[in-house]
């Protein structure tokens, strides 16, 4: 046991492969490209400015550490185990989305590129990398699907003001996927003078690497606190799983301790294929987005469509590295519908004051539903990788209200 | 001797250069692209490339894209597109070459895909999101069946790793003119010839060029130094006009603009062509 779970830590190897997940599936045209930010990248780790400087960004600008604060009431409701939030909506920009950009802006910088690309799908990571731009004096360019533009206009209004040029895609299903495509067509004209600040833990290595390592001061914090708050790690961690971001850097520090790790994905509206976006629990292993990992895709390999009531976890794909921890068993994933993230969103917004991101509604209905099974001494961690904002317009809708 | 390498042989014995259209299985419809294939084999196209339409393509521009869209709405199954293959390989002198993303070979099985790509009579394939160092699983199954696997070098390619490239290609190399995705430009970057005339100095496998070569003096340019040219964008896009014009009209453009790339391949100065 101590040995597979130590070796569980020590992924990617050298060709970006988590076990058999991973790798590289592009073209030839973006390969000099992800070796010189993989190199740049290796630079950047050994260099103390480098670390000093995302610090201060993290301490100063984007406020960290975010609490981990006890919902009380909401574990008085659900009753059994104790639920604490990790509190990534506190972030400038309301989610765990900065961690990540901020510190591909760095890397940007540091590669003498002036141009950064980028896509979106629920909008946060459009706006942190909009953000992280304006703050570094980069021309930023985000592609966005359509159909998530028109769920999420503030967040698109949002990265105007910010001085980004946002694409709508049009083609495909309109959403993150599409957007994905379009960012890789973009960069494969762009390559030598653009960097792509991919936003999950997905793509080609060295990206599930580098996202993973910058959304790791999630983790790494939280385990720290709780030591600090209740003298002893969390029974349970929980958190939400669309490409796999906010919940790949919540596990990593925990990979190798004796806590169990619960990854919620997007049940939508039935388990049949184009009604929902759970990736590791109905999909299996094949390419998409230059990485092999598991795919929700039809018997020839085209990728199939999908459905959540979250633009941020519309995505038939998930990263490499969580296809790992499915199958050597380290990281239980399962689903919740979009009704049950929807009860959870106004039940977290009733006890607690918090508008939760439809994202992390997803993992706090899974945490409400696993707290009434457990002890009172017990702990689970939910990941509140966003705030709700950007959803209300949308909540407004299914819950049939008219939102002028 | 593998078909294509036959081809670029006798193409070199006679100083000539090769034409390979590149032609979206299923666009509109795969009876369609059936008669297309015999059409532009008739007009003396050395080569054909058939694209499996895929869902989520990266390398190619909005003209290929929306063509896989199409196929793809029409119902367009990998069987059916090898059906297509065998139907029309005992009709056409032309050598098919098979454009398909690993997503659609490694969901069928590797050994399960080469198998079907040989028996319906494809000569080689052309996967263009393998890149060399993910290819060697692919590249054994291949050779084994005798399927040429065809790589890929760009603008973007070190040397070093151009070399190495170049060594594990079949059949020919894939010449990249752009850093950027497939469509038709006006103009092709001046380098092509450069990097192309130091790809010849390192290589006897042929060289065909590809990704925005769209107009007969692309093609005259670089025949100078390569063997052959891929034409895709120009020829999609008039085939997708098929859904609008009448069938005949459509045909009748796409043996016009064969004819007039061949024709400039066939003026175009060879001093540079061979290896030293």
């Amino acid at each position: 046991m101590e040995q597979t779970a130590h070796s569980l830590s020590k992924v990617p190897d050298a060709r970006g492969r988590f076990g058999p997940f991973g790798g590289r599936y592009v073209p030839e045209t973006l390969i000099a490209a992800l070796d010189q930010l993989w190199a740049e990248y290796q630079r950047a780790t050994q260099d103390p400015t480098f670390h000093a400087e995302l610090e201060h960004l993290y301490r100063h600008y984007v406020g960290r550490p975010s609490p981990l604060y006890y919902a009380e009431r909401l574990s008085e409701f659900c009753g059994g185990a104790r639920i604490y939030l990790k509190r990534e909506d506190l972030n400038h920009t309301g989610a765990h989305k900065i961690n990540n950009s901020l510190g591909q802006a760095l890397l940007t910088v540091r590669m003498g590129k002036r141009r950064v690309i980028a896509e979106t799908g629920a909008g946060q990571h459009g706006v942190a990398t909009a953000t992280a731009c304006a703050r570094f004096g980069l021309e930023c360019v985000i592609y966005m699907g359509e159909e998530d533009m028109r769920r999420q206009r503030p967040n698109v209004f949002n990265m105007r003001l910010l001085g980004a040029q946002v694409v709508p895609v049009t083609s495909g299903s309109r959403t993150l996927r599409d957007a994905i495509n379009e960012a890789l067509r973009d960069w494969m004209s762009s390559v030598e003078t653009t960097h792509y600040c991919l936003g999950s833990v997905t793509g080609p290595h060295p990206f599930p690497q580098i996202v993973r390592d910058f959304q790791s001061v999630i983790g790494k914090e939280t385990r720290s606190q709780c030591l600090e708050q209740f003298g002893r790690l969390p029974d349970w961690i929980v958190a939400c799983v669309g490409g796999g971001s906010n919940s790949a850097g919540m596990f990593y520090p925990f990979i190798d301790d004796d806590v169990k790790l619960l990854g919620v994905e997007a049940g939508g509206r039935s388990s049949r294929l184009g009604d929902h976006a759970s990736t590791l629990c109905y999909g299996r292993p094949g390419i998409l987005h230059g990485t092999y990992s598991y795919v929700l895709q039809d018997e020839d390999g085209q990728t199939a469509d999908v459905h959540s009531i979250s633009a941020g976890l519309d995505y038939p794909g998930v990263g490499p590295e969580h296809s790992y921890w499915k199958e050597t068993g380290r990281v239980t994933y399962t689903n919740v519908s979009d009704r049950q993230a929807l009860e959870a969103f106004q039940t977290l917004a009733r006890l607690e004051g918090i508008l939760p991101a439809l994202e992390s509604a997803h993992a706090l209905a899974k945490a409400m539903e696993l707290a009434p099974t457990l002890g009172r001494d017990q702990v689970i961690v939910v990941c509140l990788s966003g705030r709700g904002d950007k959803d209300t317009q949308e909540v407004a809708r299914l819950l049939g209200h008219d939102f002028a | 001797m593998s078909a294509v390498s036959t081809v670029f042989q006798q193409l070199r014995q006679h100083g000539k250069k090769a034409l390979m259209p590149f032609l979206t299985a299923g666009d509109p419809n795969l009876e369609f692209t059936e008669e297309v294939i015999q059409l532009l084999s008739e007009e003396g196209c050395a080569l054909l490339e058939l694209g499996f339409p895929y869902s989520d393509p990266i390398a190619d521009g909005p003209v290929i894209q929306a063509s896989y869209t199409r196929a793809l709405r029409s119902g367009v199954k990998v069987d059916a597109v090898f059906d297509t293959v065998a139907r029309v390989v005992p009709k056409v002198a032309t050598p098919i070459v098979g454009m398909v993303s690993y997503a659609i070979v490694l969901r069928r099985g590797l050994q399960r895909f080469v198998e079907a790509a040989r028996s319906s009579g494809l000569a080689g394939l052309i996967v263009p999101d393998l890149p060399v160092e993910e290819s060697s699983e692919l590249r054994a199954v291949c050779d084994e069946a005798d399927l040429d696997l065809i790589q890929l070098i760009t603008p973007t390619t070190p040397r070093p790793r151009a070399i190495e490239i170049a060594q594990k290609s079949r059949g020919f190399i894939y010449y990249v003119s752009v850093a950027g995705i497939t469509g038709e430009r006006s103009e092709l970057p001046a380098t092509v010839v450069e990097n192309v005339a130091w790809l010849r100095q390192q290589t006897d496998l042929p060289i065909c060029v590809g990704f925005g070569v769209s107009r007969p003096e692309h093609a005259r340019m670089v025949a100078q130094v390569a063997d052959g040219v891929i034409v895709g964008s120009a020829f999609v896009r008039r085939i997708s006009e098929a859904a609008t014009r009448p069938k005949e009209e459509v045909l009748r453009e796409l043996q016009q603009f064969a004819r007039s790339l061949l024709s400039a391949l066939d003026t175009a100065p060879q001093s540079l062509s061979q290896r030293d």
